[in-house]
């Protein structure tokens, strides 16, 4: 057992120059990498290019200061301390190597067979491994020195057994997360055995994280076994560097030097080792995070951009959407139609000013993307607007601006966000203090992720009353128990004790509804308020949204994708695309005539007895269309 | 809830009936040799035998353990073959001693780690990367080097500790807290360094939440999101990391002992090693396992108060 055996824990080369490539880029990786491949290296010649035998020992030399012929000079026993590190080196890496790949062995195959087989393996595999995990491993190593004496191979290989659980844990997950998987169904409908299987789909899964690992573990066992040897529990007749350090401490007051050299080398070594597993699991989660994020993206179609902003600005490629739409010309004016006789009635005076606005997204890496590119608004006292447009047309964005909630790096670069005279613009904490969540309140697209799973329904009500209104516990228990009664839950008492996990997404989303109503606000911010839930309690829930309104005599931004909720609700209506309002108006007027391209595509979308859907109109045509319509 | 804990206190006595069975079955089971090893390889034959029959060593190895087992149940866990102590009385004596780093240490690790963790989660830039190398440095060193260099500047060069011993509590509050001040820093460090990567990993996830966007947007602080509802939710993961950890810091604190001649459990382990006092070994094993089966109870008992999912189902 040598250390040029390390190649059994080494993945294939196509797979390791990509990682690798990737890796030597990074200053620090490429470091610790040079440095432990030294270590190898000594390891593997360390004996031959020792200047003495590191045993012999010379009671002329005891304790002997660096010197022309002892670069590190001399131990306890006179014994040359350069030359027995450099054998200590062989020794100590071996004895690590001897733990790691008793883990792996150990590790991977139990882990492959529970996760893919699952049944009793499964069962007594987990609860074998949280017996190993139930005692320090020192301790076990000492107990286990008690009966088999000092040998540093079977210390280690005792090590490694207690080791495995990091390997079956991780070998276990990658297993039960890809044996669900479309593509090993289709490889065992079309016959492969299930060691192909194993071979060619799980462990290709597996390998990277195996190899992150196994660096923090030789870490450890390079760590416990110096311990061990610097408890003087290992084997003393051997140069190793744990020994070396319990040579240095017992002389610390005589050469202090001597701890120097050993415990230079562990912690190098040690901290080389975790560099390089750090890099690399950096290097490997940049690749993970973009398709993590692009799948959320996909699943969050129904409104926020700023998934796809993220996945797309760290994938790089396919910007085609976005792209387009920053190059495209500013689009002249949005088709603004006069008040009719409904909308005229309304109270003139706005209660929000969009003017404007522009909203970006720094990126770490070349020019910010900008989403929302100069749009204007403005809702009156008492008005529902309708904010529609399909996914990715940065209506949320607009959203999320007026509340000050952008996602991470994004902001307002341009234009204004006027409440009652409060500028909201990129403002800060301070001048959205009794106005958000106060003034404006927000209810959320998908309820249940939007309730904190922690704290009781009741809580979550009670926590903004106290802070806003001033109540006491029991004037705000109160006040949500009526709260959660007006919106139509049939036990208030029960919901408001219950957890959020325990109510269904229809009571989820009134709870939602009742807390971004309970201080009266002023103007409510509805993001798709309703996409999220059954059809029968979408009706449900609009209904209670207008009732509310009416009673409460709150304006609103509601914003959606389904014309439907439109027509059933607002008053007036501003159509978005690709980050432009293109359309805005009283909703009937829009209803029946409308005058852009695109909103008549989204209109053809919905009537069941409109002409068939033509191919997307897409802004550039649509402004074309518009033109020509309105000449 | 009841049932919970009844269920986590049940599976505890199982793993704690078979860590003892099988560390009994590994320490005995050369039974036969046991005896000539205390003589010395020069002892004769019936010198052995008469050892072996005294300490019992010539009854086949079940009823050995049952012997062990009924008495261990009444509080007697045997005496050292060496000095003929009573087991329980030298791990009395000397688990104050480990429990002193140890707690101590989990609790400096566990209020220092999640201060820096959500510092760096939420300041992010270069906060975030000291922290972060910081943590990887922490990680990687062993504690027991930590050890070497702190007694070595500290205690030899600056005489601001003292080198070696401990003092108990009861003797002088002082004198017990510069006697532990060196092994509980040494001991931390590394715990500090994975549970706050833990606590910074977690609270950026709680961070993204729809939910905290929701609280937010109802006007709360954002201090209060943070310490409320986002370090709850974020407390889960935080916990499992810190059990670990404190499974390493018992390990830890056998040689953080030695680096400080500190009398704890640590100590008593190596002595009895080397000497091969097996009833001595036997019962530190067990003490080691009932300490990081409570542990664990309370650990399942904090995630249950956090967690309500937990208490629950």
């Amino acid at each position: 057992m040598t250390a040029i055996e390390v190649p059994t824990a080494v993945p294939t080369p196509a797979m390791k120059t990509s990682l690798m490539r990737r890796l030597v880029r990074r200053p620090v990786s490429l470091a610790s990498l040079i440095f432990l491949i030294l270590v190898v290296a000594i390891a593997v010649v360390g004996r031959w290019i020792a200047p003495f035998d590191p045993n012999v020992a010379s009671l002329k030399l005891v304790l002997a200061t660096p010197s022309a012929a002892h670069p590190l000079g001399a131990d306890s026993a006179g014994r040359d301390v350069l030359s027995r590190l450099l054998a200590a080196t062989q020794i100590t890496l071996a004895a690590a190597l001897v733990a790691v790949v008793t883990a792996l062995v150990i590790g991977v195959i139990s882990g492959l067979i529970a996760g893919y087989y699952r049944g009793w393996f499964d069962s007594v595999a987990s609860w074998i491994t949280s017996l190993v995990m139930a005692l320090p491993g020192m301790v076990v190593l000492l107990a286990a020195r008690t009966v088999l004496g000092p040998s540093v191979w079977l210390a280690m290989f005792i090590f490694g057994i207690l080791l495995a659980p990091a390997y079956y844990r991780l070998v276990y997950a990658a297993v039960t997360g890809v044996r669900g998987e479309l593509y090993v169904d289709a490889a065992r409908v079309s016959g492969l055995s299930d060691l192909r299987i194993i071979g060619r789909h799980i462990l290709s899964v597996v390998r990277a994280p195996i190899i992150i690992q196994s660096a923090i573990i030789t870490g450890i066992a390079i760590a416990i076994q110096s311990g061990l040897e610097f408890l003087g529990l290992g084997d003393m007749s051997v140069p190793t560097w744990g020994g070396m350090l319990n040579d240095g401490f017992a002389n610390i007051y005589k050469q202090p030097l001597l701890m120097v050299w050993p415990s230079l080398a562990i912690a190098l070594t040690a901290i080389a080792l975790t560099l390089l597993a750090n890099g690399m699991r950096d290097v490997l989660e940049r690749t993970t995070v973009v398709r993590r994020r692009r799948r959320r993206a996909v699943t969050t179609a129904t409104g926020s951009i700023a998934a796809v902003t993220t996945s797309l600005s760290l994938s790089g490629g396919d910007l085609d959407a976005l792209e387009d739409s920053a190059e495209l010309p500013v689009i002249g004016d949005t088709i603004v139609h006069p008040d009719d006789e409904r909308t005229g009635a309304l109270d003139a005076a706005p209660i929000l000013t969009i003017s404007d606005l522009r909203v970006g997204y720094q990126q770490t890496q070349g020019e910010d993307i900008e989403v929302v590119h100069g749009v204007s608004l403005q809702i009156r006292k008492g008005e529902v607007h309708g904010l529609i447009g399909e996914s990715g047309s940065g209506k949320t964005q607009t959203a999320f601006a007026v509340l000050g909630l952008l996602p991470r790096g994004g902001q307002v670069t341009a234009g204004s966000i006027d409440f009652e005279g409060t500028q909201l613009a990129d403002a800060s904490e301070r001048a959205y203090a009794g106005i958000r969540g106060k003034r404006i309140g927000y209810i959320p697209q998908e309820p249940m992720s939007n309730l904190d799973p922690s704290f009781t329904i009741g809580y979550q009500l009670v926590e903004p009353l106290r802070a806003h209104l001033g109540l006491s516990k029991k004037e705000a228990t109160d006040k949500a128990l009526a709260l959660l009664d007006r919106v139509g839950i049939p036990n208030p008492k029960r919901t408001f004790e219950a957890y959020p996990f325990e109510v269904s997404g229809g009571m989820a989303q009134r709870v939602l509804i009742a807390g971004a109503v309970s201080t009266d606000p002023d103007l409510i911010i509805a993001d798709e308020p309703t996409t999220a839930l059954d059809v029968t309690v979408q009706a449900e829930v609009l209904d209670l949204l207008r009732d509310l309104q009416r009673e409460r005599q709150m304006a609103m931004l509601l914003v959606t994708h389904n014309f439907g909720v439109v027509a059933d609700l607002c008053d007036r209506v501003t159509v978005m695309q690709q980050g432009l309002f293109i359309e805005q108006g009283p909703v009937r007027t829009i209803l029946r005539s409308p005058s852009h391209a695109y909103t008549q595509s989204l209109l053809d979308a919905i009537l069941d007895e409109g002409p068939a859907r033509g191919p997307l109109i897409t802004a550039g045509s649509a402004a074309v269309a518009a033109e020509g319509g309105r000449s | 809830m009841l049932m919970f804990i009844v269920r986590r206190v049940l599976a505890g006595i199982v793993l704690l009936a078979v860590i003892s069975i099988v560390t009994f079955g590994l320490l005995f089971l050369d039974s036969a040799n046991i005896a000539r090893r205390i003589l010395g390889q020069n002892a004769t034959d019936e010198l052995v035998a008469q050892k072996s029959a005294e300490l019992g060593l010539d009854r086949p190895l079940a009823v050995q353990y049952w012997d062990w087992l009924t008495s261990a149940l009444t509080g007697d866990l045997g005496r050292s073959w060496f000095n003929g102590q009573l087991v329980s009385v030298s791990l009395s004596g000397r688990l104050s001693v480990s429990l002193s780093l140890v707690i101590g240490a989990t609790l400096i690790s566990a209020v220092l780690a999640i201060v820096l963790g959500v510092l760096a989660a939420r300041r992010g830039g270069w906060v975030d990367a000291l922290v972060q190398f910081i943590s990887v440095i922490g990680f990687a060193i062993p504690g027991f080097l930590i050890a070497l260099y702190l007694v070595l500047i500290f205690a030899i060069n600056l005489h601001w500790f003292k080198a070696t011993g401990y003092i108990p509590i009861t003797d002088s509050f002082g004198g017990w807290l510069t006697s532990v001040t060196l092994p509980i820093v040494a001991l931390s460090i590394g715990a500090i360094a994975a549970v706050a990567q833990q606590v910074r990993g977690s609270v950026i996830d709680a961070m993204s939440r729809d939910y905290v966007r929701t609280l937010r947007a109802r006007g709360l602080s954002s201090g209060s999101v943070v310490y409320k509802h986002v370090l709850r939710n974020a407390g889960g993961p935080a916990l499992a990391v810190l059990a670990v950890q404190f499974i390493g810091l018992l390990g830890g604190a056998v040689i953080v002992e030695q680096v400080f001649a500190l009398p704890g459990m640590g100590q008593l382990t190596v002595t009895a090693t080397t000497q091969g006092d097996i009833p001595v070994v036997m019962g530190v094993v067990i003490a080691f396992a009932l300490i990081v089966l409570i542990v664990n109870l309370v650990i399942d008992l904090a995630q249950a108060a956090l967690n309500p999912k937990v208490r629950l189902s």
